[in-house]
């Protein structure tokens, strides 16, 4: 603080402490405190507020549960409320696209970490950066077009050989995995890509020229290294596609419900925004369970993932 | 036990750099051998070509007689001690040194026993569950060594692993390498562009510059008689003077050179480029009086005081400096600055070496 002042005067400092104090209170705080209040009030006619109807509960959260329709896992049949389910879809779902975009991000990252020329970098950095220069809408409509039944995708398969027939792609939640591995990959790729960086190239020689296989070297030594990236890039992969409406909107199928589009019919189509809320922040707070947890399972501390 | 390794016309481009130009050296199985030389100078490639990490552009690299072409470092009976070592600091003590058993498939109880058995070796007793990063530099130095000795190669690379250590460490290091190549008979191939290093531990030493081997052989042959004036004026300090050869007689030579002319040996012919006079400091001698041969009169300039050693600057008639070094041992009186004295040496410790970087050649 004394730093501060000293180094840019009175007036600027102040302007900084203010602004950041702005955006901290008036537009990250305030409005989350807001939603997080009335998700535990009724949600009331305008007359009714403030009158005896207008108590703290936790109503808007239960309602969660109820309709009960048949869910099947492994073949075993089980009822559950359909709310309940689309939320445990969504969780399932994002855990999905998150194995899937590190499995595609790991390699890609150790390439332009270790094996690409240095010189080379900044033009396939420039071509992953690319994509992001068109709208997310355009892009996951995009990808609407190219699985459509008698789409580019079918097309090229059917002119190779590969099928027969056209495959109905916009069908359950695979198109719904496509489109988000797609958009949120980059976020695996680029913490992936700065773990892996910072290890010695000598590490990876003094692994190999011990004897170790390709395999062995990655898992002992590299992937070790590269944990904090991984957790930070899962962190990242989960937690936005959990929160994606876009995405599950556009290429959603009649049958893939993402929690998300629950809450946006309970704000916007039934004006509930108590209810809305209470949604919305049980989503938060069962997905920062969840990547506690897996954080836990997985041996990364908090700090790793800040590095 | 070691394996031998013989590089036969070896060569390496980096795109249209010759980095390692035309070497040809057999190493002895169980011999501390060192590649001495300037950075830059291609040795640290040589090594990589040896463990595998590069393929040589040309010639052949034979590890125990086998041609190692198209080997991978996994498949070489090599170890290679990295200059940063290399150390995963991820795992414990025990599980570096351990590393290389792992991949082999040992199991975990005699993995552990023979990572103990090794941190005995080279005496770091107890520290098998400490993590790398709480070790000090020396004693990290023996987790690699006991790592790279854990796969029991045939050959032992080293490339400078004492440069980051203090000057009293360094020194102990230096005894204690020497000590585990002895008790294990591996063969050691040293990299090192410190002479002092080199000259105390092998057995023989090779010293390169710009690509090429310029001298192999024992430290003293290569200190006492050089093969020309770089090896001369690498290893060691030395008095360098240009000129001429005037007449030849049984090995020694007339040297005429701007301070006077002198005798001394000629190595090579009379013909070879860039030939100079080099006499080192420890053979220059001060006397009041003018010698028969080799003298010139000086004036005494600095004089700095080294510890074991005192170094003398003498300054001759015609602006030449010459320095001399005397022992601090009481024998010889330290002359005062601006003394009138001659120097003069012996023209068996005397050499006229080619420098056949002069020629470009």
């Amino acid at each position: 603080m004394q730093d501060l002042l000293r180094r840019y005067g009175a007036g600027l400092t102040w302007l900084c402490i203010g602004l950041t104090f702005f955006w901290l209170v008036m537009l990250v705080l305030l409005p989350n405190f807001t939603m997080l209040e009335s998700s535990f009030r009724p949600y009331l006619a305008k007359v009714d507020e403030g009158g005896p109807l207008d108590f703290y509960s936790l109503g808007n959260y239960m309602k969660v549960f109820g309709n009960e329709v048949d869910f099947s896992v492994f073949g075993f049949v089980f009822q559950m409320p359909v709310r309940v389910k689309v939320f445990y879809l969504t969780i399932v779902y994002s855990a999905l696209v998150t194995v899937i975009t590190f499995v595609m991000a790991y390699p890609l990252a150790y390439y332009l970490a270790k094996i690409a020329s240095p010189k080379s970098l900044p033009t396939l950095f420039l071509l992953l950066f690319v994509p992001l220069w068109v709208s997310e809408i355009l892009r996951s409509f995009a990808w609407w077009i190219i699985l459509a039944f008698k789409g580019p995708l079918n097309v090229v398969l059917m002119a190779l050989g590969l099928i027969d027939t056209e495959i109905r792609w916009i069908a359950g939640f695979s198109p719904v995995v496509i489109g988000l591995v797609y958009t949120y990959v980059l976020f695996m790729v680029f913490p992936l890509y700065n773990s892996m960086q910072s290890l010695d190239s000598n590490q990876i020689e003094a692994a190999e020229d011990l004897g170790s296989s390709r395999w062995r070297t990655h898992w002992r030594v590299i992937l070790p290294h590269a944990k904090p990236g991984i957790a930070s890039g899962a962190v990242m992969v989960f937690m936005l596609s959990a929160g994606s409406l876009l995405v599950p909107s556009l290429l959603g199928s009649t049958t893939s419900g993402w929690f998300t589009q629950t809450i946006q019919g309970i704000m916007m189509d039934s004006q509930d925004w108590n209810t809305g809320a209470a949604f919305a922040f049980m989503l938060l707070l069962v997905c920062t369970i969840f990547v506690s947890l897996m954080m836990r399972v997985f041996g990364v501390k908090l700090s790793d993932i800040a590095k | 036990m070691g394996a031998g390794i013989e590089l036969a016309s070896v060569c390496c481009d980096f795109g249209k750099f010759r980095a390692v130009d035309h070497v040809n050296v057999n190493i002895e199985p169980g011999e501390f051998f060192s590649f001495l030389g300037p950075s830059g100078c291609g040795k640290t490639t040589i090594l990589r070509m040896i463990s595998g990490f590069i393929e040589p552009t040309e010639g052949v690299v034979r590890i125990g007689g086998k041609d190692m072409k198209g080997q991978r470092p996994n498949q070489r009976p090599t170890a290679l001690i990295f200059q940063n070592l290399a150390l995963f600091p991820l795992m414990p003590v025990w599980e570096n040194i351990a590393f290389g058993l792992e991949v082999r498939g040992v199991d975990k109880a005699k993995r552990r026993a023979r990572a103990e058995e090794l941190l005995a070796l080279v005496d770091l007793h107890g520290a098998a569950d400490k993590m790398v990063s709480q070790l000090s530099g020396g004693q990290k130095q023996r987790v690699a060594i006991a790592r790279a000795l854990a796969v029991e190669p045939s050959v032992m690379l080293l490339d400078e692993p004492l440069s980051a250590l203090d000057l009293k460490l360094r020194q102990h290091m230096r005894a204690e390498l020497r000590a585990i190549q002895k008790r294990t008979g591996v063969t050691f191939i040293y990299i090192t562009h410190d002479q002092g290093e080199a000259l105390a531990m092998s057995d023989r030493v090779g010293v390169m510059s710009q690509g090429k081997l310029q001298q192999v052989a024992t430290p003293r042959e290569i200190y006492n008689r050089p093969a020309n004036g770089f090896v001369a004026s690498f290893v060691g300090e030395n008095n360098i003077l240009p000129g001429k050869v005037q007449n030849v007689s049984a090995g020694n030579a007339g040297f005429a050179t701007p301070v006077g002319v002198f005798e001394a040996r000629l190595v090579g012919e009379k013909s070879d480029p860039g030939l100079k006079l080099y006499v080192r400091p420890e053979h220059t001698i001060l006397s009041p009086k003018a010698k028969a041969k080799n003298s010139v009169p000086v004036t005494i300039g600095d004089v700095s005081f080294e510890g074991s050693f005192i170094v003398v600057s003498a300054i001759s008639e015609n602006g030449t400096q010459l320095t001399a070094e005397l022992r601090n041992d009481g024998s010889a009186t330290v002359p005062a600055a601006g003394t009138k004295m001659h120097v003069s040496f012996d023209a068996a410790n005397a050499a006229i070496l080619p420098d056949t970087s002069a020629a470009g050649a």
